[in-house]
Order: C-alpha cells, then structure tokens, then sequence
C-alpha cells in the first residue's frame, strides 16, 4: 500500500533531489550499508518536533527544500586559520581540494581522502561505530557522504603536528556530505581540528559524520570549531568508541552558525577512561544552536568531565541536552557535567536538559545547569572604573565562555576564537 | 570641586535621600559618619551613577559639569571615583587586563594616547607597591576569592591607578586590622594633593587619626544633620548618635 501525504511526498522530493546531486556516494563500496541507510530513509519518517531528541529544532527548514550539489572555485587561505602550523585538508562543499591540502606520509601512520581507502579497502570497521539504527540524519550522511578523511594512526605514533580538517560552504542551494574515520592504535596519539566556514552570502546543508575508535592507552583530541556566515544549516555528527585506558577529548566552539545541530556520541567500552567535552555557543540574532551529548559508561573505573557554556542574544536559541548513561556494571565511575548559561534579552531562548540515567550503586555523578542574566552589579562596577558600558559586557561575556576557549593549546586556533568571540560580542 | 543642592533620592519608592547639601573644595578631605542604614552608601551609588537609584529633586555640580547628566563612565572619566563598601567578584575578568582598558579608555576620553605596554607595567609595579598589594592579586580575577582586606586594598590600589580628581571611599576602613588601616590611610594620604578631594564614609574614628579629615558631617534619615571640625568623630565615638537624633527631632 502506498502512502502519500504532504510529509512523505516533502520527504521524497528531498531524497530525489538528493540522489540525482549524489551518485556516486562514499559508500558505494560498502553496497549493503548504502542499501540499509537507502532503506531507512524510506521507510522511516525524517524527525520533526515531536520527536523527543528534535523537540527545539527543526528540520523542515531542511527537508522542505530541493538542495543541488556545486563546487564552486574557493581560496582556502582566505578562511583557513591565520598562522597555523598543521597538516591541511581542505573540502569545498564536502569534496576534497587536493590542490590546496598537504598531508603527512610516513611508516605507520595513513592521512588521505576517505574515498581512497575505502576502495583500497585499507578502512576496518566503516559504518560500524555510527548508526544506530533510529538517526535518520545519520542514514542521510551515509547515503550521500561524498568523502571525507581518512586517519590510521599505527601504534604508539604521533603526528608532530595537527591535522586540520577545513570545510567551506560556499554557493547557493548546495549541500554537502562529509565523513571522517580516524582509528587511533594502542598507544598512539592523535590531534585533529575540525573547522567548518561559509561565506556571508552561501547557503547550504552541510552534513559530516565523524568515526573515531580510539584503541587502548591511546589519545584522541578534537577541536571542533565551527564559523559559518551566510544560511548554513550544520549537522554534525561524532561518534566515539573507546578502549581501556584511553582518554577522548572533544572541545565545540561554536562562533557563529544560522542552524547548528552538534550530536556527540561516546561509548566508554573500556575501563580506566577519560573523556572530556567542552563546548561554548554564543548565538546571535535568530541564530539556532544545538547541542546534543552522549556519554555511554557501559564499564567500571571511568571519569567524564563536560562543561558546556552559552550566551544566548537577540533572538537566537540555544539547546543543550547532556545525557550521561551510567550502566550497571560501571560501578567507580566519575560523572561530572555543567551547563551554564547567559540570556541577553527577553527574546532569547535557552533550551537545557541534563539527563543522567545511573543503573551503577557506587558511583560519583553531577550535574547542573545554570541559566542565568548579567550580573549588572558588575557591569556597573565596571562603568564606574571608566569603562564604556559596551566594553563592560564585552568583557564580561568573554570572562564568562573564556574559561572554554582559553584553555585551547594551540596558539593560533585559541587566537582565531578568541577573535571570533570578540566579534560576536559586538554584534 | 563637589557642590550637592538639595538631593533627593529614591529606590524603589522609598525616599533615602531627602534634601542632602554637601559642598567639597579641592583638596579637601570631608568624613561622613551616620547611623546605619542612614543614606551613606546610597549618597555614593547615587554619585557614582547608580541606576537603582532614582534622583527626584536637587542638582550635583562637579567641576562645573552636572554630575547627573552623564553615565557612570563619563563620571568616572571625568575624574571621579567610588571604592565599594562592597566591592564584587567578577570571575573570569583579570584585574591588570580591565584596568588597562579602563585606563585606556579614560586617556581615549580625553584625547591622549594609549599607554604603551611597559608604561602600564611600570604604573601597576609603583601603584601596587604604594599599597603592599601583592603582585599575584593584580593578575588575579577582579576580586574574586579575595579576603575582605584584600578587596580593600584592591580598591585603593584602582584609585591610584586611576587618579581621580574626587575619591568616595565608602567604608573601606571597615574589618580592617591595623597594618592593613596603615597602609590604605598611607595609599590615600600619598595621593593627597590641593587638586584632590576625598569623602571618607566611615563608623569608625580610628581612620581619621590617620586620614585627617577638614570636617565631619553626620548623614542621618538622608540628611546632613550636623557638621563639625575632626574632634566630632571623637564625640560621636563617646556619645553615639542619639544625641543627634534628639537635635533633629527637638
Ligand atoms: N538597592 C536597594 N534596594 C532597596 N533598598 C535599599 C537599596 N539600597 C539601599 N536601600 C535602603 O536604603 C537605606 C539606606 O541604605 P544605605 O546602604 O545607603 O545606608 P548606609 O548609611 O550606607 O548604611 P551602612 O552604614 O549600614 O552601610 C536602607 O534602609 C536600605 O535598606
Ligand atoms: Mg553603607
């Protein structure tokens, strides 16, 4: 039986359009995952509000629309991060400049286009640490991932230096479909900063899933920065397995984005762990920005450290929903998370739910979540020192995120944000 | 330097002020004592700009401007200063980086120039040594696990950064011990100049022995009932302030 209703017949038009723009997807060379994800978009409905995890943010912006696929001619240089010392992979709407990028070879450690590995078929365990099977975005991202980068880190090796993802939104109507798979062996080391930029006058849908399987003893840390000027609607997806002893690092600054979905997934699957995120959102006029977390301690002896913060302008909105899973075999676990946020004016909206679900007795879990207005008593103090009441609230603003942004190691990407919020804080 | 005609002020819908006159001449030092809850503090966040607070009547001349035309900044430019009876925490604001930004913008104000890194250096070096506030504290958040020593003398280490024309210290003797008393009175007395006035709001006489005070007023329900040479703090001391009350109400 056929059902035809105004939803599906949306959906459908979206789908087509997206396959006559996208032939020949990334996974292609895995047939049946390209043919479950198909399915899956088929026969399930695309989340809308009343689905509990979309409940603030909605995607019929998204679906209701016909995206096509450019590549229009980008200069890097002009949006990459000033003085950066780093290995650099650039995508313009998710397809990979080769041209503009530099890589590392060496013995032992893999950097190059996902697209290439997997039809060497060099890439363990594609697919496999993403999807579940209810993320329909997720199952969007793997029927028309056009590429991606792909990071083989053998053991015990580090990379002297970071490797930087940048992705550039550029055009009208395109959308863009990236994937990333980064395996980080026993004892390795691995450094990634993912930046993604649009144009002030680009409009798109830019999609990218991350995989990261970070083995025993190893260390993965992302910075995840992301800058779109224009109508960029952003989903970004992570997901992360970690084996025992590992530690995963994850820092979102979000500078700028017109809609923003960020979705991290952490399953801790082995014992002695340590995973930390931090995130800091700042949105401005009518701005959307999503963040969704998920901390999976499914065994013993685990900590996890998540402090996001925001400040929510104009008439922008902000979500946060933070779920920490403690099972019930993951007894000594150290659970901490906070989300903290500023609202500026009346029209601001901030949306937060901390969820802890804790099946484990003997546990040391926290959380709170703090929405707050501007202490004026300190705005005042300020202006009584000679400050103008715009430095005054700028200086306030950056003191209240600074604490995510400063503790950014390196130099160049530090400055490059801490830039960024300063002009945000002007408006 | 500070003429105050007939002030009257209000916060939310009580009359604090009610009809106060204070004229402070360059290079004078006047002490106000009063009671609590007397009208000390609103008479300071009322000069200070305070919006809280709302003027129903009377005129503030500073230096010939009208205090009460300007915002709170433009009052602190134009050269005056208020240490809080209770200064705030501001986590996450470094002391060294808002003053140099504060003081920037007060020399932008009056068309100077920026100082240069090592100027600046040099200033807080001087400054903080004047009064003995430890270098770690100026690199500190403004004020924030301070004890309350501390954040006096981080008050009086932000005037002399700053060099007003027209201090208000509002209590900053209060919980003070003695060395610490020594050296704020020290920090205001080496900043004593015939251009510079201070209003000095305190409880306690034991301040004025060391910040010798021109005259003493005594602000009680919002008005200066009373004023009087320094010896007044002392007998204020003895007798309390019932003595004055009865005056007023006789
Ligand atoms: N922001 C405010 N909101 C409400 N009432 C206020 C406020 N500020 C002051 N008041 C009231 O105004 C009156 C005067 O207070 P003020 O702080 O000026 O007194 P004070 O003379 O400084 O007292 P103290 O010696 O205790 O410091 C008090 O009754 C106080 O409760
Ligand atoms: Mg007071």
């Amino acid at each position: 039986m056929e059902v035809v209703n105004a939803t599906d017949q949306k959906k459908e038009a979206f789908l087509g359009a997206l396959d006559a723009a996208f032939q020949q997807p990334l996974a292609s060379a895995k047939g049946a995952l390209l043919n479950a994800s198909r399915e899956t978009l088929r026969t399930q409905p695309a989340p809308t509000t009343r689905t509990e995890a979309w409940k603030y943010t909605r995607t019929t912006r998204i679906i209701n629309q016909a995206w096509s696929h450019a590549v229009p001619t980008v200069d890097a240089d002009a949006f990459a991060v000033n003085d950066l010392d780093a290995w650099r992979l650039v995508f313009v709407n998710g397809v990979f400049q080769a041209e503009q990028s530099t890589w590392p070879e060496a013995e032992g450690l893999t950097v190059k286009p996902l697209r290439v590995a997997l039809e060497a078929g060099e890439v363990e365990g594609f697919g496999e640490k993403s999807n579940t099977p209810d993320e329909w975005f997720e199952n969007l991202n793997m029927a028309y991932a056009s590429d991606g980068v792909f990071i083989h880190l053998g053991k015990n090796k580090q990379i002297e230096k970071p490797i930087y993802i940048l992705h550039i939104t550029a055009g009208e109507q395109s959308a863009a479909f990236n994937r990333h798979f980064f395996h980080v062996a026993q004892g390795a080391q691995l450094n990634v900063i993912q930046h993604s930029v649009a144009d002030a006058d680009a409009e798109g849908f830019y999609s990218v899933v991350t995989e990261g399987a970070v083995d025993a003893n190893a260390s993965l840390h992302i910075d995840k920065v992301q800058n779109e000027a224009g109508k960029v609607f952003q989903h970004a997806v992570e997901w992360v397995h970690q084996d025992r002893d590992s530690k995963f690092d994850i820092r979102t600054v979000t500078l700028r984005g017109h809609w923003v979905r960020n979705n991290l997934n952490i399953a801790v699957n082995g014992e002695n762990c340590s995973t930390r995120l931090y995130g800091t959102y700042m949105p401005i006029e009518k701005e959307h920005l999503d963040n969704h977390t998920m901390v999976d301690h499914r065994v013993p002896h685990c900590e996890s450290d998540e402090v996001y913060k925001g400040i929510v302008n104009d008439k922008a909105t902000g979500v946060f929903n933070g779920k920490v899973f403690v099972r019930q075999d993951a007894q000594k676990t150290n659970a901490f998370q906070q989300n903290a946020n500023i609202i500026l004016t009346d029209d601001a909206q901030m949306y937060s739910k901390p969820e802890l679900e804790i099946y484990a007795d003997d546990v040391k879990c926290s959380h709170g979540s703090t929405t707050g207005q501007f202490d004026e008593e300190a705005v005042f103090y300020l202006r009584a020192r000679g400050l103008s009441e715009q430095s005054a609230r700028e200086l306030l603003v950056y003191a209240f995120v600074s604490e995510i942004i400063e503790a950014i190691g390196n130099d160049a990407l530090r400055n490059y944000c801490l830039e960024g919020l300063t002009k945000r804080s002007r408006g | 330097m500070l003429k105050i005609k007939n002030l009257h002020a209000s916060v939310e819908g009580n009359e604090i002020l009610r009809g106060l006159n204070l004229e402070v001449k360059p290079g004078e030092v006047h002490a106000i004592m009063g009671p609590n809850g007397s009208g000390k503090s609103t008479l300071a966040s009322v000069l200070a700009g305070n919006e809280d607070y709302e003027v129903t009547e009377g005129a503030v001349d500073f230096e010939g401007k009208d205090l009460l035309d300007l915002g709170t900044e433009d009052r602190a430019r134009e050269g005056l200063f208020l240490a809080f009876q209770y200064p705030v925490e501001i986590p996450g604001v470094s002391n060294i980086n808002f003053l140099r930004a504060a003081l920037n913008e007060i020399r932008k104000y009056h068309g100077e120039e920026p100082y240069s890194a090592s100027e600046f250096l040099k200033r807080v070096k001087e400054k903080s040594a004047l009064v003995e506030l430890d270098g770690k504290l100026a690199n500190r958040s403004v004020n924030e696990g301070f004890s309350g020593g501390e954040k006096k003398r981080n008050e009086i280490f932000q005037m002399a950064m700053l060099e007003p024309k027209l201090a208000i210290l509002d209590e900053t003797d209060s919980g003070l011990d003695i060395d610490a008393l020594k050296v704020v009175a020290q920090g205001v007395n080496a900043m004593r100049s015939p251009n510079r006035s201070f209003v000095v709001i305190t409880h306690y006489q034991r301040l004025l022995d060391y910040i010798v005070p021109d005259v003493v007023h005594v602000l009680y329900k919002g008005r200066i009932v009373k004023s009087g040479p320094k010896e007044l703090a002392l007998e204020l001391e003895a007798k309390g302030y019932d003595w004055i009350k009865e005056e007023v109400t006789a």
